[in-house]
């Protein structure tokens, strides 16, 4: 279902700042995340993991990790229902193995036991037997012809016939006459890129409690992106129903899409329903990033070809994608996303996925578009550095606008793109002077957004107040968004309303926080439910009067006669029509269940500032300006801060962090020590300019803006490094130790 | 695993030595906490010295310094005087971790933990600071540099703790600093590092100079070609240029997920220059 | 392993508690005591999500043991709050809109009032770097400073 923008509406609530429903618990140190919560007998949880990259599980023995005293329950791969569907057994077998362990960290069996230290005893105890296989954890390596084969059997028709097996799915886009596209262009530049693996990093582990009763009903408390998606999947891994099994989501402490899938939560089910009691899994920090989700791990080749008056004439795109051990198919995204920014006449992508001996991938926000970006904004940079452009003019010389012919297919609607570089072209930071060792960068970034399948419930309190009970995790600030929206549209007061994120049995169907879609999606389900509501009010206070209901309508905040004809009666406020609910008809509610369409795509433009040191190779950033088109920022402060924390993100995968594997095929930097997120001493003010070209699928016009942030960073970055050293980078992360020999081979 | 925390350094001697199985000392514990969480060590016993008498004290003692081993990074960063004397001694020391780690950790502790990469330890060497360990046999001084071992290892014997670092006087027109690289601004551990200790004449020439490097080795490195490289000149460009070419010579690194040998060979002879050019501004000279 | 009795003060309060001799604070302080504003983001010192302060200083509560904290003074974001009165600290997190997940939260406010009680007028520099042990991933940081120069200004005129 798609709704239509109401181009006049003045926003009065919508717009402004109030503080989130949330807050004060959170400030006070009382909010509940994954690990907070205890239940009377509980158990501790703890995974036994794979040392090895590959091998074969031959056997496990548990005997003796069961007779430990304190062990109550020890489970494998086997306590859960093999799946059927590809997709549901990848994640079993990623809960745990049944025959072959895939990378290291990968779990393979489950112990419950009266406290941690006995636990980890435990797991000490189980014998598990090995046979080690040969591994490959680069994406390279992995498509060539005798690469060790991760899993065999998993490639789609759509790879051609003679790739190695660990090719898993081959996608194209694109349109025009590339031959010719390249013939007509003054310069044509082709680079190859590489980009490692990043995490999330979200700062808590993955925790959930669970308890399961001999009578096979099941309570799950977890922090996730998305508890419907973990009660299905549950359910399934367990074989229950879904209405045997309520999941609630915790208060959550960060995902960036590594909490829309599923590890601990099955496994602790698993254990629960055999100890009898309640069992508690909390990942440390390596498990997280030893076995969760991180990003692919990518090598591309982009070749642009361009006039010399900037009208780029040809574009191709060759993405090598590895989502780790299991198929995944962000390499479309990628696909998609890679030139999206642009009005092309000819343009072609091609990407595959490529199995390897990592963990499986995760979304990490936009999954699949930084990588592909960054190739291509790398490439459109070096182009004007040669042909002596601009890069915004340029940019705005190719951009896309309302009416283009996306290279990923459909036409483009209203769009943002233009004005956001135009926003960058006329900031005072575009033009700032630079000195010794610096350099500016610049690129533009694109996420599609998505819609999906939304339950909304709101109620109408006798005294006058809303409850609004959603169904989707809170990671950044949405109950504000959400109470915003339903109070803008009741036209009563933000304080009014409280809303709050309903467990699976309370609310229908709800899709993950993902995908930029909950202040789009839910709060689109939000206005419908107080449409409903406020239908019912005018129909109350039709009754009262004594008159049609169609006769009176809703103006800021109460029931009013429609026009003279209708009658002269006093104005019915919400809170009038509410204390007199019970005694006119019974309670008042609104709802809405429906799957949201018109996600309005969302271009953003980063511009930033580097020095560095010619002698280290260290990067700082010394001046950092994002650029968005939020479509209508419902609350601003919450959009910037995606904004900041997505760019900040970048930065970070930009220049040191990044997933290193050992020969052995071993993690190395398992920790936040090694695994190099930005420190706040690392970073300047990050600024902001948010633009407002109102999304036509929306009726306030609201665009998702969680992950287009994360897009633009690694090429702003790349290019203001390379800029900075007079050497182009093609490789991320820009470490210093990769900076600086890049350096010393041009001598 | 038992927990003592001993009254006397004699006292605590005797637990460790009697201890039949593994044992920890604890000073700030930031790194024995990490390795207990981490699996790495199972210890039978831990002794925890901070209720040692002195142990945490800093105190004037014969012209230069007694600190006592459990005194903080913070602590010492208070300490007006001390950072006067010694302020690479003591940016070293304040460079561990965080400042919730500052909180906590000590310099006696980086020195037992015997990394390569221990941002206490090169300004120590350079310094010529001593220890005082006590154990079985009784009270010893040890030179800073004869402490480390190898990683993870030192050359103390089972049953012996270090009580104090000492920091002896300073000559006139004395100084010393210490520069680490890490990719970050904060946060890491260090990939490269030199500490730098000199003393000048009145006419700004260099008398005297010790020259450390840290990781870039299995243990901190005392470099005398560095040394050699200075004294007597007035750190010209031709002098610094020896000093940086000395250190990358000096270096015997590995490759890891931290650094390569490239960049950490290079990488240790622009702080050693850089360190110096400091440490001569500190001491009164005039580039 | 045997548990050892540990007599202490959190939050102005007298406390006791029992704890095995290799529990760290934070463990003690989240599954014995109740008091789970402390969070665990790696157990290692490197997020500062358990920040807490020990007679006055501020630490990982991770990198403490338990058993340590006898007769010393601990303060945790808990008793930060004077009832329902915010400090201003984490009034002005709430109105900079300086958490969007919050997981960082009780950290960062421990270790900027610990800042502020020492210097009651930080450069922004000064205040990044004395935060860079605690990691927010969502923000960018950028509000958060802007809080707490907010709170600062607001205390030193109060
Ligand atoms: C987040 C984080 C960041 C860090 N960053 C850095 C960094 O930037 N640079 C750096 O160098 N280190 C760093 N470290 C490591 C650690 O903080 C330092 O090595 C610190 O100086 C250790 O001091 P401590 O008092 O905490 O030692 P402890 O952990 O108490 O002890 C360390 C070792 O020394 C032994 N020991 C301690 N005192 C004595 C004694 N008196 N006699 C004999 N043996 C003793 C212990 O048994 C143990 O083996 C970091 C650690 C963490 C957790
Ligand atoms: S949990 Fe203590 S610093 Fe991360
Ligand atoms: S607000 Fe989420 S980590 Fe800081």
């Amino acid at each position: 279902m798609m709704d239509t923008l109401e181009t006049k509406r003045k926003f009065r609530q919508v717009g402004t700042r109030p503080i989130r429903p949330d807050g004060i618990d959170k400030v006070k140190g009382r909010a509940l995340y994954g690990a907070d919560v205890t239940a009377p007998g509980m158990l501790v949880g703890r995974i036994l993991r794979s040392p090895h990259a590959h091998a074969e599980i031959v056997a496990i023995d548990t005997s003796a990790a069961e007779a430990l005293s304190g062990v109550k329950a020890v489970v494998t791969g086997r306590d859960l229902v093999a799946q059927k569907d590809d997709f549901f057994r990848d994640i079993q077998e990623n809960c745990l193995a049944t025959t072959k362990a895939l990378y290291d960290g990968h779990a393979v069996a489950a112990v419950a036991a009266v406290d941690a230290s006995t636990a980890r005893a435990a797991l000490k105890l189980i014998k598990v037997t090995y046979k080690q296989l040969p591994h490959v954890t680069d994406v390279d390596a992995a498509m060539t012809p005798g690469a060790p084969i991760v899993q065999g059997g998993r490639a789609l028709e759509t790879v051609p016939k003679g790739m190695s097996a660990n090719v898993t799915n081959q996608v194209e886009f694109g349109h025009g006459n590339l031959d010719a596209g390249f013939k007509q262009a003054d310069l044509v530049v082709s680079r190859s890129f590489t980009t490692a693996a990043a995490h999330q990093g979200y700062i808590e582990p993955h925790a959930c409690l669970a308890q399961m009763n001999a009578d096979g009903k099941a309570d799950l408390w977890c922090c996730t992106q998305g508890h419907y998606f973990v009660r299905t999947t549950c359910a399934l891994l367990l074989g229950m129903e879904a209405s045997q099994l309520r999941v609630t989501a915790s208060e959550i402490g960060g995902g960036f899409g590594g909490k829309t899938v599923v590890f601990i939560e099955p496994v602790a089910l698993a254990l629960s329903r055999k100890a009898g009691r309640p069992v508690k899994i909390v990942m440390t920090r390596d498990e997280v990033f030893k076995a969760t989700g991180p990003t692919v791990v990518t090598s591309m080749d982009v070749r642009i070809g361009m006039k010399k008056d900037g009208r780029i004439t040809a574009g191709e795109a060759i993405l090598r994608y590895s989502g780790g051990a299991f198929p995944t198919g962000t390499v479309e995204m990628g696909a998609s996303a890679a030139f999206a920014a642009y009005d092309l006449a000819a343009v072609h992508t091609l990407g595959w996925n490529v199995l390897t001996n990592r963990p499986k991938e995760a979304a990490y926000r936009a999954p699949g578009a930084p990588q592909a970006i960054y190739a291509v904004e790398s490439v459109i940079d070096e182009l004007c550095q040669k042909l002596n452009l601009d890069p915004l003019d340029t940019r705005l010389k190719n951009a896309a606008r309302k009416g283009t012919l996306s290279s990923y297919g459909p036409t483009f609607d209203d769009i943002g793109l233009v004005a956001t570089l135009e926003a960058a072209k006329k900031h005072p930071h575009y033009k700032a002077p630079l000195g010794k060792n610096q350099g500016r960068g610049l690129s533009a970034g694109f996420w599609f957004n998505f819609g999906g399948n939304t339950s909304v419930s709101m109620t109408i309190n006798t005294d006058g107040t809303v409850s609004v009970a959603e169904g989707n995790p809170d990671i950044g600030g949405s109950r504000a968004s959400i109470s915003l929206m339903a109070a803008e549209e009741l036209g009563i007061p933000y304080d009014k309303v409280r809303t709050i994120i309903a467990d699976t049995a309370s609310l229908g169907y709800n899709e993950n926080t993902d995908g930029s879609r909950v202040t789009f999606a839910v709060g689109m389900a939000t206005i419908h439910a107080a449409r409903a509501a406020i239908a019912k009010m005018c129909a109350r206070a039709a009754a009262i009067w004594g008159i049609d209901p169609e006769a009176v309508e809703w103006v800021d905040g109460a029931a009013v006669p429609a026009g003279p004809n209708a009658g002269k009666f006093p104005p019915m406020t919400l809170a009038e029509i509410a204390a007199v609910a019970n005694n006119t008809g019974g309670p008042i509610a609104g709802h809405e269940e429906f799957t949201a369409d018109g996600a309005g795509v969302s271009f953003g433009v980063h511009l930033c500032d580097v020095e560095v040191d010619p002698e280290t190779g260290y990067t700082t950033v010394l001046r950092y300006t994002v650029f968005q088109d939020a479509g209508k920022a419902v609350h601003p402060a919450y959009v910037e801060g995606q904004m900041q924390g997505g760019a900040v993100q970048g930065i970070g995968w930009a220049l040191n962090e990044e997933y290193i594997y050992g020969a052995d095929g071993r993690l190395q930097n398992a920790g936040f020590l090694d695994y190099r997120v930005p420190v706040a001493s690392d970073l300047p003010n990050i600024d902001t300019v948010i633009l407002e070209i109102p999304n036509p699928g929306h009726p306030y016009g609201v665009r998702g803006v969680g992950e287009t942030p994360i897009v633009p960073p690694l090429a702003a970055l790349s290019n203001a490094v390379s800029h900075a050293i007079g050497l182009r980078m093609s490789s991320l992360p820009m470490s210093p130790p990769r900076i600086l020999a890049a350096l010393s081979h041009k001598g | 695993m038992q927990y003592a925390k001993p009254t006397t350094a004699a006292e605590a001697a005797r637990l460790l030595s009697a201890a039949s199985g593994v044992t920890r000392v604890l000073a700030g514990g930031t790194d024995v906490l990490v390795q207990l969480k981490a699996g790495m060590v199972e210890p039978d016993l831990i002794v925890d010295i901070k209720h040692i008498p002195g142990i945490r004290t800093l105190q004037a003692e014969a012209g230069g310094f007694r600190i006592g081993a459990a005194v903080s990074g913070a602590e010492l960063g208070e300490h007006a005087a001390l950072c006067a004397a010694w302020p690479g001694v003591t940016e070293g020391a304040q460079l561990i971790g965080s400042k919730q780690v500052q909180g906590r950790c000590s310099m006696v502790g980086n020195l037992c933990n015997a990394s390569p990469a221990g941002d206490a330890v090169p300004g120590l060497v350079a310094a010529n600071a001593t220890v005082r360990v006590e154990g079985p046999n009784g009270t010893r001084d040890v030179a800073v540099h004869a402490i480390p071992a190898s990683p993870g290892k030192t050359t103390l014997q089972k049953g012996e703790i270090i009580t104090s670092i000492f920091l002896p006087a300073r000559a006139p027109r004395s100084s010393d600093a210490y520069l680490r690289f890490i990719p970050r601004s904060e946060m890491d551990i260090a990939v490269a590092s030199a500490g730098v200790n000199l003393t000048l004449d009145a006419a700004g020439t260099i008398t005297a100079a010790r020259v450390a490097l840290g990781a870039v080795a299995p243990t901190v490195l005392l470099v005398d070609a560095c040394a050699k490289a200075i004294i007597g000149t007035k750190l010209d460009a031709t002098a610094l240029a020896a000093l940086e070419k000395a250190a990358s010579a000096a270096c015997k690194p590995i490759d890891d997920k931290r650094g390569t040998i490239e960049f950490r060979t290079k990488v240790a002879g622009v702080l050693a220059r850089r360190a110096a050019v400091i440490a001569y501004g500190r001491a009164g000279g005039k580039l | 392993m045997k548990t050892i009795q540990v007599a202490t003060t959190i939050n102005g309060d007298a406390v006791e508690f029992v704890c095995a001799p290799d529990e760290p604070l934070l463990d003690v302080l989240r599954n014995r005591l109740g008091l789970t504003g402390a969070k665990e983001g790696c157990g290692t010192g490197d997020c500062g999500a358990c920040t807490v302060t020990l007679d006055g200083r501020m630490v990982c509560s991770c990198l403490v043991l338990g058993v340590e904290v006898e007769g010393a003074k601990i303060t945790t974001i808990e008793g930060m709050a004077t009832g329902n009165q915010l400090h201003p600290l984490q009034q002005a997190f709430l109105d900079h809109a300086a958490l969007q997940c919050g997981i960082c939260t009780p950290g960062i406010l421990v270790a900027a009032k610990t800042l502020l009680d020492r210097n009651p007028n930080p450069t922004d520099t000064e205040l990044r770097y004395w935060l860079a042990g605690n990691l927010c991933r969502c923000t960018g940081y950028d509000k958060i400073i802007a809080a707490v120069q907010d709170a600062a200004q607001k205390m030193r005129t109060a």
